[in-house]
């Protein structure tokens, strides 16, 4: 509004009582929603970390190198069960990102007809809606029954490798592993079908347009530019397979043995949670609560990763 | 105006480059442009004008294959290139593309280095000379060497609209093709990135044929010696709109005396 000598002026309104204090008010309850969520992680945190004072102070960090997990004389040491975390979650990613990846581009690139690449998408989607203790039962009663002929091939002509140097009887790492394929194969395919999809049809055509073939566009501009997000999701689905707990527990076979076979029954650090919290009590009860902690640590680790990956390589394309 | 669908090309005088025989492209079972004849000289610049909708672009991208990428598109009749139909069974769309370049109406630099993208599309083709010779002649060809001379190893993205343009134009042109297509290359530019690029392309048309898509019809005149007008009419029965080649002639006859009313209403701006 112009006023006669020249000047901007604003009228301003007053605002009534009433309507200020909704503002305020509706500020304050979005500062306190928001707030929950950290005081949530900060009470898990200093909760898990308080019950695991009383092993940390015995065990020290030995508790991380030694394999021994002995309620009777209260010896522990989670090696068998971080070795387990590590290893399981790790080959599962080894396995699921091809595969994860390898579908996303199927469905991005218009390589069969949309309709049919729309069905596969969807049941991916749905393979993330089976709950964890069907997949597990899945595992024990067909998976596992159908994979032990393979799994004895696998011994017999490479049991000289330690990976491979037990027979296998029934629950162990290896159906373990696949089982966590098949959990985190709709994360890594439906963050990889996103990242595709935001690649601009521009820098397609682009790359078409100098006369790539279909391989080369798609390896060397289309992946290169949606490969931070790629990234970023494999690392969230690194971080939901060392947490994965009920499908394990049921199929890994729930070992404190330490055995470098992944053929042998081994444990992760949440499938021993889970196992054994009910029945512990002393300082076992603070010995889990200590690799509780660990794990904690490890997927904020993975997180903090992923997240620092998605911005330290996010390829600008305009 | 339905009279003239099939009037043939007035350029015989020169050697064509690309020859349009009765061409119709559909996406799925909408025909979106219909019975193109045309023929296109060689080391000229073409120009392709029409209001919107009446198929230009569709039937610029046709020209390199572009459209194969887009999902339910088809074409009917002939694109003959060096006397060999395009669209035969036993032809590559990635060799066509490769002689045949295209910029496009987005800059589109690839999100690599400036070098990178000039290098990209010539190694892929298995260019096998003297990379960093080419990487300079082909941002010369495009007027974008001293922009750029000093920050090769940058990313493409770096550079403002225009240069990104003229770095895809650079890009085109490293991969050697014969004839680049451009689509509304200068829609999203300013006007004295629009200037340079125009320049440019009177020293392009020695060396490639160039066919330029353009709202602007002022920029049809100046950069192109032929022009082609299309046009769209209502479908009967039919819901869309269809194209069609209305005219094709010397850019001049084109804008200063039309055959065609259409033309004539179009270019004096009584469109519609």
């Amino acid at each position: 509004m112009r006023s006669e000598t020249g000047q901007d002026q604003f009228t301003l309104r007053r605002r009534p009582w009433s309507e200020r204090s909704i503002d305020g008010g509706f500020r304050l309850l979005t500062i306190l929603l928001a707030s929950l969520v950290a005081v949530v992680l900060l009470g898990i945190f200093l909760t898990v970390f308080n019950g695991a004072q009383e092993a940390m102070a015995s065990f020290g960090l030995s508790f991380l190198v030694t394999s021994g997990w002995n309620p009777v004389n209260n010896q522990y040491g989670a090696f068998t069960a971080i070795y387990g975390t590590l290893v399981s979650s790790l080959l599962a990613l080894f396995i699921a990102v091809p595969l994860g990846v390898g579908t996303a581009i199927f469905i991005t690139e218009n390589l069969i007809p949309r309709t049919w690449r729309e069905v596969i998408g969807v049941m991916v989607e749905l393979l993330a809606a089976i709950p964890s203790v069907v997949l597990g039962l899945w595992a024990i009663f067909v998976m596992e029954p159908l994979l032990r002929p393979f799994l004895n091939f696998l011994h017999q002509s490479l049991g000289w490798f330690p990976l491979f140097s037990t027979v296998p009887k029934g629950p162990g790492m290896a159906p373990a592993i696949l089982i966590l394929v098949v959990m985190i194969l709709p994360i890594i395919t439906a963050i990889s079908r996103d990242a595709l999809n935001q690649v601009p049809q521009e820098l397609r055509q682009g790359a078409y347009g100098v006369g790539s073939t279909r391989w080369i566009a798609i390896f060397n501009v289309i992946l290169p530019a949606a490969i931070s997000s790629i990234i970023g999701g494999v690392m969230l689905a690194l971080g939901r397979a060392m947490g994965e707990t009920m499908a394990v527990t049921m199929i890994i076979g729930n070992s404190m043995n330490f055995s470098w076979s992944l053929l042998a029954p081994g444990n992760t650090i949440s499938a021993m949670l889970a196992n054994q919290f009910g029945e512990a009590d002393g300082i076992q009860v603070s010995a889990l609560l200590y690799a509780a902690l660990i794990l904690m640590l490890m997927t904020f680790a993975v997180n903090i990763l992923a997240q620092w990956i998605v911005r330290r390589f996010s390829l600008s394309y305009n | 105006m339905t009279s003239t669908l099939n009037q043939p090309s007035t350029s015989g005088t020169l050697p064509s480059c690309l020859s349009l025989e009765n061409v119709t492209i559909s996406y799925g079972s909408f025909e979106a442009v219909r019975d193109v004849y045309m023929d296109i000289p060689r080391n000229r610049v073409t120009a392709f004008i029409g209001p919107s909708g009446c198929g230009k672009s569709t039937v610029l991208r046709a020209l390199n294959r572009m459209n194969d990428l887009i999902e339910g598109c088809s074409l009917r009749g002939r694109v003959v290139f060096d006397g060999q139909d395009i669209y035969a069974r036993e032809v590559d769309p990635v060799e066509v593309r490769r002689r045949i370049g295209m910029v496009f109406q987005k800059p589109n630099p690839f999100p690599k280095s400036i070098y990178e993208n000039i290098a990209f599309g010539a190694r892929i083709n298995g260019f096998k000379g003297d990379m960093d010779e080419l990487v300079e002649r082909s941002l010369r060809k495009a007027a974008i060497w001293d922009e750029t001379k000093d920050k090769l190893k940058e990313s493409g993205n770096a550079l403002s609209g225009g240069q990104q343009q003229r770095l895809c134009i650079a890009r085109a042109i490293a991969v050697e093709p014969e004839v680049i297509l451009m689509d509304e290359p200068c829609s999203a530019l300013d006007p004295i990135s629009t200037l340079k690029i125009e320049e440019m392309m009177h020293e392009l048309k020695k060396s490639f044929t160039i066919v330029i898509v353009t709202h602007n019809m002022q920029q049809a005149v100046r950069v192109s010696d032929y022009t082609s007008f299309f046009n769209a009419e209502a479908v009967e029965g039919g819901s869309g709109k269809v194209g069609y080649l209305v005219e094709f002639n010397d850019t001049e006859r084109i804008f200063n005396a039309p055959v065609q009313q259409a033309t004539q209403d179009y270019v004096t701006g009584r469109f519609g």
